[in-house]
């Protein structure tokens, strides 16, 4: 016996086959980024008030600028996975949860190149 | 049985339930998710006007280090260590640990004093 109901039946509506692959990067991203907020905190609690040279400095580590970006790209990719359940729980109808959704993945996929953009540009200027 | 005759569980959060502890962390941990993605505007604009230049970037840390700015920053550092703490509370279910509602409760309880200790600590050291 099925549990999906007729209408779902003949709609032909059914799973993405997506949901564990889903899951599984949003729980491989957060355990990335609790060593990388923890370095960024410690970072910020130094630099947050630097002076430019001081900031140009530190970003010029290959290592700091390294572990921000990826920093930045987990984060960007995280918050994207986690809106995007936000949105799929509680936002009706359907026309405005899908244009939420893809504006918030080209939002947040624009501030993580501006923002590695800028890393580098700072890092290697 | 047609699809909106089906019985549905009630949200957590409505006159259905009595508001609990952690329903109310639940709810907490998706808000200051979204509160962070807001947040993370500040650093890409502290971050782009460092590329800029000097001027930019003494221009953002001054914004970034007025009362609003630094408003701002302070929920942002309290929602930061909620999520990430909250966060670690849900890897622990993932793994099927902490289940039983004496630890769920316990570890709701450390989450909220561990992100406000942490905040408050960071500000302290942090401070102007």
């Amino acid at each position: 016996m099925s549990i999906r109901t007729p209408l779902a039946r003949v709609r032909g509506l059914g799973t993405a086959k997506d949901g564990t692959h889903h899951w599984w990067v949003q729980r491989v991203t957060s355990i990335a980024l609790v060593p990388l907020i923890l370095w960024f905190v410690l970072s910020m609690l130094v630099y947050s008030r630097a002076d430019y040279e001081t900031l140009r400095h530190w970003l010029g580590n290959p290592i700091n600028a390294g572990l921000l970006v990826t920093l930045l790209v987990t984060a960007f990719y995280h918050a994207k996975l986690g809106m995007q359940v936000i949105y799929e729980d509680y936002v009706q109808p359907e026309w405005l949860k899908y244009t939420l959704l893809l504006v918030t993945q080209f939002v947040l996929f624009l501030l993580g190149a501006i923002s590695t953009v800028a890393v580098l540009k700072v890092a290697l200027g | 049985m047609s699809a909106n005759k089906r019985p549905l569980s009630p949200f957590m959060i409505g006159p259905y339930y009595k508001p609990q502890m952690t329903s109310m962390l639940s709810i907490t941990h998706r808000a200051t998710g979204a509160g962070l993605v807001v947040g993370t505007l500040l650093l890409v604009y502290w971050l782009a006007a460092a590329a800029l230049g000097p001027e930019a970037y003494e221009h953002a840390q001054a914004i970034l280090g007025s009362m609003l700015g630094q408003l701002f920053m302070f929920l942002w550092t309290w929602s930061l260590f909620y999520h990430m703490a909250n966060g670690i509370r849900h890897l622990f279910w993932d793994a099927g640990y902490g289940f039983e509602m004496e630890t769920a409760t316990k570890s709701g309880w450390a989450v909220v004093w561990s992100s406000i200790i942490l905040t408050f600590l960071c500000w302290l050291i942090a401070a102007p």
